[in-house]
């Protein structure tokens, strides 16, 4: 329990609905990752997906709960939570340069713009925008502007990357650069990030921990699924290891059929001890069994 | 071979141009029979019943008064006979200083009813009000208490320019993306920066289109407030040259009201264009 970097803890979020009666998105909600791990959060829409991002950004207030992030219970944004928006959000009157200068400048106050310049080209050189620095937004690609929007996040070096379906709006092609990039980049830095998707095989490829969601209104945090995966896992030949079909199965299956079920056909889930799963080569196994995790230490969620 | 279409557009331009100089020289040329008359009588009378003269001046008269009003612009001949230049000074003047002290307040106040649906909700009954009520219904308000013509006039455009800079900015200031907004709450940026840093280049096109409204209708009304209070001003010049019967005069001013209007408006364009950022 004393690595576990970002907890949610019985997060719950309600809107009054037409006849005032509240309407319950999702509550309860238990969740937690580790430092250096990659969390993809799957559901459909309408789950609260984007709301729990949302929450772990300081972007919006739960109803009910908290979130802990580093020991410390989040309130509002933070400069060491980064947000990657599904939309880019660059400052179109910015340059490329004046985007990520823009951030730089937020986090280091009384830098010199000679250093707040030398800090921002670093990322962008990251990301692999050399030679574009004085575009504007209007002059990118799609998949150059994302590229901007990930070097400004990465520009304030946050303890979380947050995403929210960062790749959705780009084509498949673009997608998978954007996708090795961002591997490569949270592997080299160890950063610990959290990411919306609606795309079974980018969760696959990225993720270290994938949380299924059921369909909202009422969502719940059904399974943790453990990725089984090799680390140096690559994204052209995933598809060709042994245990991705198996996990890849259990997802799909899961957004098909269960998320729809689940509630229903699981009387006694227990949210705050959500089953670890992990798929191997037969069936999944459950690897830590609800009943086997106290039910009164509610940190142990994962393990 | 084809032509630009900016030279076939100013080809079609100068053809209509020299159409309408024609006919109004047509119509207004020396036609009507001439009456003989005792010579002082005649005198009296003027070109218009000893030669058959038009009183509408042709383009040729026009043209003639307009090129001495170039020569000689800046002129004091007394309150009553002052040059050109110094009436649109005096007009522009006005403008430029009710339209100021516009801006001062709008934006301001616009960016505070843009930002807190409070003040806008508080707010908007007034500005309902306010806004429909013609410029020149201020005016008598404004004399009894400045006591002043010529301020009276400079609150007028101040009250006339400020309405569509003020609902211009609080619309551009509420209309900016959230996810812009997001952007700079996820970095932690304060109200203040972020007003300049986010909202300001954000709202600025439609701030600047609200001020070209702004001074579209401040010059209009100007003219009218002139005619009002009198003393200066292009206005004041267009009613005393009625009150002259020189109807060339008229013409005159009319013209240049038209083309001192269109430079303000090409100013605001130029630096609306120049705030304007592509998506």
């Amino acid at each position: 329990m004393t690595d576990k970097f970002i907890s949610i803890e019985g997060i719950a979020r309600r809107y009054p609905g037409a006849d005032g009666a509240p309407i319950t998105v999702f509550e309860d909600l238990w969740l937690s990752l580790n430092r250096g791990e990659f969390g993809c959060v799957i559901g459909h829409s309408g789950c609260g997906k984007t709301t729990v991002l949302n929450i772990l950004a300081g972007l919006d207030e739960p109803s009910e709960g908290a979130v802990i992030v580093d020991g410390q219970a989040i309130e509002g944004t933070s400069l060491d939570r980064a947000v990657i928006f599904q939309s880019h959000a660059l400052l179109p009157w910015r340059t490329v340069l004046g985007n990520v200068a823009y951030a730089v400048t937020s986090k280091w106050r009384k830098w010199d713009r000679a250093k707040v310049k030398a800090h921002a080209q670093k990322f962008i050189d990251l990301v692999g925008l050399t030679g574009s620095e004085h575009k504007r937004p209007s002059e990118l690609s799609g998949g150059m502007k994302q590229r901007v929007g990930i070097a400004r996040a990465l520009s304030i070096t946050p303890k979380i990357m947050l995403m929210d379906e960062p790749f959705s709006a780009l084509d498949a092609l673009t997608r998978g650069t954007l996708q090795d990039e961002v591997r490569r980049i949270c592997l080299e830095t160890g950063q610990t990030a959290f990411m919306i998707t609606h795309d079974v095989d980018e969760a696959i490829y990225l993720a270290d921990k994938i949380f299924l969601m059921t369909n909202g209104p009422g969502a719940v945090l059904a399974e943790i699924v453990e990725n089984p995966l090799p680390k140096d896992r690559g994204r052209i030949d995933l598809h060709r290891h042994p245990l991705y079909y198996a996990l890849r199965n259990h997802i799909v299956d899961f957004l098909v059929s269960r998320s729809k079920t689940f509630t229903a056909a699981t009387p006694d889930h227990d949210p705050r001890n959500v089953p670890v799963v992990r798929p191997g080569l037969s069936e999944p196994t459950i690897v830590v069994a609800p009943s086997l995790v106290e039910a009164s230490s509610a940190q142990k969620i994962a393990r | 071979m084809t032509f630009s279409l900016r030279f076939r557009a100013a080809v079609v331009s100068i053809a209509l141009l020299a159409a309408f100089l024609g006919i109004w020289h047509l119509a207004t040329r020396s036609t009507a029979t001439t009456t003989t008359m005792s010579p002082e009588y005649a005198k009296l009378m003027g070109l218009t019943a000893t030669q058959g003269k038009s009183a509408m001046p042709g383009p040729l008269d026009v043209g003639a008064k307009l090129w001495e009003h170039f020569k000689q612009p800046f002129y004091d001949k007394g309150p009553n006979d002052k040059g050109l230049g110094i009436q649109l000074g005096y007009s522009i003047g006005r403008v430029g200083l009710g339209y100021l002290l516009a801006v001062i307040v709008a934006i301001p106040l616009g960016f505070l009813i843009g930002m807190s649906p409070l003040i806008s909700k508080a707010l908007d009954p007034f500005i309902q009000v306010l806004k429909p009520i013609s410029p020149l219904a201020w005016m008598p308000l404004a004399l009894y208490t400045i006591k002043d013509s010529s301020i009276s006039a400079i609150f007028v455009i101040f009250i006339c320019s400020v309405w569509p800079m003020l609902l211009n900015t609080a619309f551009g200031v509420a209309a900016v993306r959230k996810e812009w907004i997001n952007v700079a709450r996820t970095l932690e940026v304060g109200t203040i920066r972020r007003a300049f840093t986010v909202i300001l280049p954000a709202a600025a096109p439609t701030i600047l289109t609200g001020m070209r409204i702004s001074i579209g209708i401040a010059w209009l009304v100007i003219v009218a407030a002139e005619m009002l209070v009198g003393g200066t001003g292009i206005g004041y010049f267009v009613w005393n040259e009625w009150n002259n019967l020189s109807i060339t005069n008229v013409i005159i001013a009319i013209l240049l009201i038209g083309v001192v209007g269109m430079l303000l408006d090409q100013i605001l364009a130029r630096f609306t264009r120049m705030v304007t950022f592509p998506e």
